[in-house]
């Protein structure tokens, strides 16, 4: 079996221009993975499976993860003019201060894949893709022309997370019903207030409740 | 059939199942069978597209039972998910509890006890046995052996479920494997009535067999029925005793000797045809094999702690990193992805499910073949839907 820098180094020779990191994994398990453009995440799963000595023909586990926008406090050296008295005269000096900002790191959904070869009885090769941001570009490609297996998990992370796989045969939900807006597996993800999913509800529940039932009223009121 | 030989150029066009257009005059005909049909073992339906008898088009449909298993996970901590790990597959809570332990085990690098990892070995095949052995069951019912062969099986399967709750006191959620060992010590007594129970299972695996093996129509109903190529079992992540049928031979025990099973002599039974029989056949030499793997684990079991000393019970923050574990439970490739932020509850909690992934291929199995088989193929899968759908 060989190691995820000699098998970068085989993508690399494979397919070029594929742009290929190595994520490293501080656990114990030592399951190191490969992070794939989406450009040539499809050539480079054809090769993975297609390479006689990789043979990686047997995708088992597909699943998605989702990282919110991250919010990073970071210390920055600022200089600034700033006007002091010196000596009784006012002045213009340059002063040098350390100043806390907010940065927003934008999060991605991210899919992983656990592949295995059954022909050489090895892995796991972990793989994984990104998208660019959570909201309005959140396309991958499919990799259900290569491996099978993906046709129903790859349907499951879309239904859960809200990926779109491009190339997919049939992307529709798979386990919430078809007219279900929202993913619930991101982890923002607010659970509707229009049922009352207690037996005997009580305080925050029924005030939860009466608040749903009067925005529905206001709604029906107005003939929307 | 070798698994060089497998050729994945002429893999591009399985992308999706073959078409087959209505030759008759007729219209076609929509069912939909399910959720309620009593052969879907549980809440699932079929969406059928039949010309007369032959079906045209078949898509599954999922999530009735759908509880989203996963986020439950990621809201409670890593030991607070073990219970929930018996209502996946509820015929087989000890392999669930195996595979999420053995994840966890990955992840943080614990050790386990030798007398904890024999028991697990006792206890997966015994959960295996009794999985096979009320799969065949139902499969018999469905073919229309109307409730004798399944009562035969049902009642092999309590004698072993009476042993588990004994052990860990329930009969099917067992919430008994710990991340470093086990719940409790299982008593001598304990292992003699196994050994009890082990002694007596081969005559029941011969009696079912002299009885239905060689029957003529559990022959004509099954031989050459859902036939599933061994190429496309691969490349469909068909996993656990479907894809052996097909004659593939991957065994997760074999392959990864997680836990100690490379102590055991055991052989892996394979299919020459991939049909419906093959994967009855196959069950029926993999409870035998079971029963060798018992008959070695019962002898060898040492004495000893079944808890690892050093294992983390309160206060169970593994290190931030990721680990994919994998068993093969009595239905496929059971797997559990985690990844941990350092915190008390995993930031990710992923159950790979072999009953889903089993489903992937239904309809390339189905196309072309009566109504009636298709409740026989759809049986010889062997799903659970609390895994299905989780």
């Amino acid at each position: 079996m060989k190691t995820v820098e000699e098998i970068k180094a085989a993508i690399d020779a494979a397919v070029p221009g594929a742009a290929t990191t190595i994520v490293p994994n501080p656990s114990p398990s030592g399951q190191h993975s490969l992070l794939l453009d989406r450009e040539h995440a499809v050539a480079v799963a054809k090769f993975l499976r297609d390479d006689a000595e990789l043979a990686l023909d047997f995708l088992s586990n597909l699943t998605g993860i989702d990282f919110l926008d991250k919010e990073i406090a970071e210390k920055v050296k600022v200089t600034r003019q700033v006007t002091k008295t010196v000596d009784g005269i006012e002045q213009t000096v340059e002063d040098t201060i350390e100043e806390t900002r907010k940065r927003v790191q934008p999060g991605y959904l991210e899919t992983v894949y656990h592949l295995f070869s059954v022909a050489k009885k090895h892995g796991p090769v972990v793989l994984r893709m990104r998208t660019v941001n959570r909201s309005d570009q959140v396309e991958m490609p499919s990799l259900t022309p290569i491996w099978r297996s993906a046709e129903f998990q790859e349907r499951e992370v879309f239904d859960l997370y809200g990926i779109v796989f491009k190339g997919h045969p049939d992307l529709r939900r798979l386990l919430m019903w078809d007219e279900f807006k929202d993913h619930p597996m991101r982890r923002d993800y607010v659970e509707p207030d229009d049922f009352e999913y207690e037996p005997t509800p009580h305080d925050d529940v029924l005030a939860k409740a009466a608040a749903h039932r009067a925005a529905m009223d206001a709604r029906e009121g107005t003939g929307q | 059939m070798s698994p060089s030989a497998i050729n994945t150029e002429k893999l591009e066009g399985w992308n999706r199942p073959p078409l087959i257009e209505p030759d008759g005059e007729g219209e076609l005909l929509e069912v939909a069978m399910g959720p309620h049909h009593p052969s879907t073992h549980g809440v699932f339906r079929m969406d059928l597209a039949l010309d007369g008898e032959r079906v045209i088009r078949l898509k599954p449909v999922f999530g009735y039972l759908h509880r989203n298993h996963e986020k439950l996970g990621e809201g409670q901590s890593y030991l607070a998910s073990m219970p929930f790990t018996d209502r996946l597959d509820y015929i087989c809570s000890l392999t669930n509890n195996w595979a999420y332990a053995l994840a966890v085990e990955k992840l943080v690098g614990q050790a386990v006890p030798e007398r904890a990892e024999y028991l697990r070995v006792i206890l997966a095949e015994l959960t295996r046995a009794q999985n096979h052995a009320s799969s065949i069951g139902f499969l018999l019912q469905e073919m229309g052996a109307s409730g004798t062969p399944l009562m035969y099986a049902f009642r092999e399967r309590e004698k072993i479920l009476d042993l588990f709750e004994s052990l860990t006191g329930s009969r099917m959620m067992c919430n008994y494997m710990r991340f470093g060992g086990c719940r409790v010590d299982a008593s001598d007594s304990w292992l003699a009535a196994t050994r009890k129970v082990v002694a007596a299972l081969p005559a029941f695996v011969d009696e079912f067999e002299r009885f239905l093996s060689g029957s003529e129509i559990v022959m004509a109903r099954c031989q050459g029925v859902g036939i599933l190529r061994p190429e496309l079992a691969v490349n469909a992540g068909v996993t656990g005793p479907m894809l052996r049928a097909s004659g593939v031979n991957y065994d997760i025990r074999k392959v990864d000797h997680y836990g100690i099973y490379d102590r055991f002599k055991f052989r892996v039974p394979l299919g020459d045809h991939g049909d419906v029989y093959d994967r009855y056949m196959v069950r029926i030499l993999e409870i035998r094999e079971s029963i060798g793997i018992l008959e070695q684990a019962l002898k060898g079991i040492p004495r000893g702690p079944v808890m690892d000393a050093k294992a983390k019970i309160r206060g169970f923050r593994p290190k931030p990193g990721e680990a994919y574990g994998r068993i093969e439970a009595p239905k496929g490739e059971l797997g559990f992805y985690l990844i941990s932020d350092g915190g008390p509850n995993p930031y990710r909690y992923r159950v790979r499910p072999p009953s889903l992934i089993n489903l992937t291929i239904l309809e390339d199995m189905c196309l072309g073949s009566n109504v009636a088989d298709v409740v026989l193929i759809f049986g010889s899968v062997d799903i659970v839907l609390g895994e299905v759908d989780r």
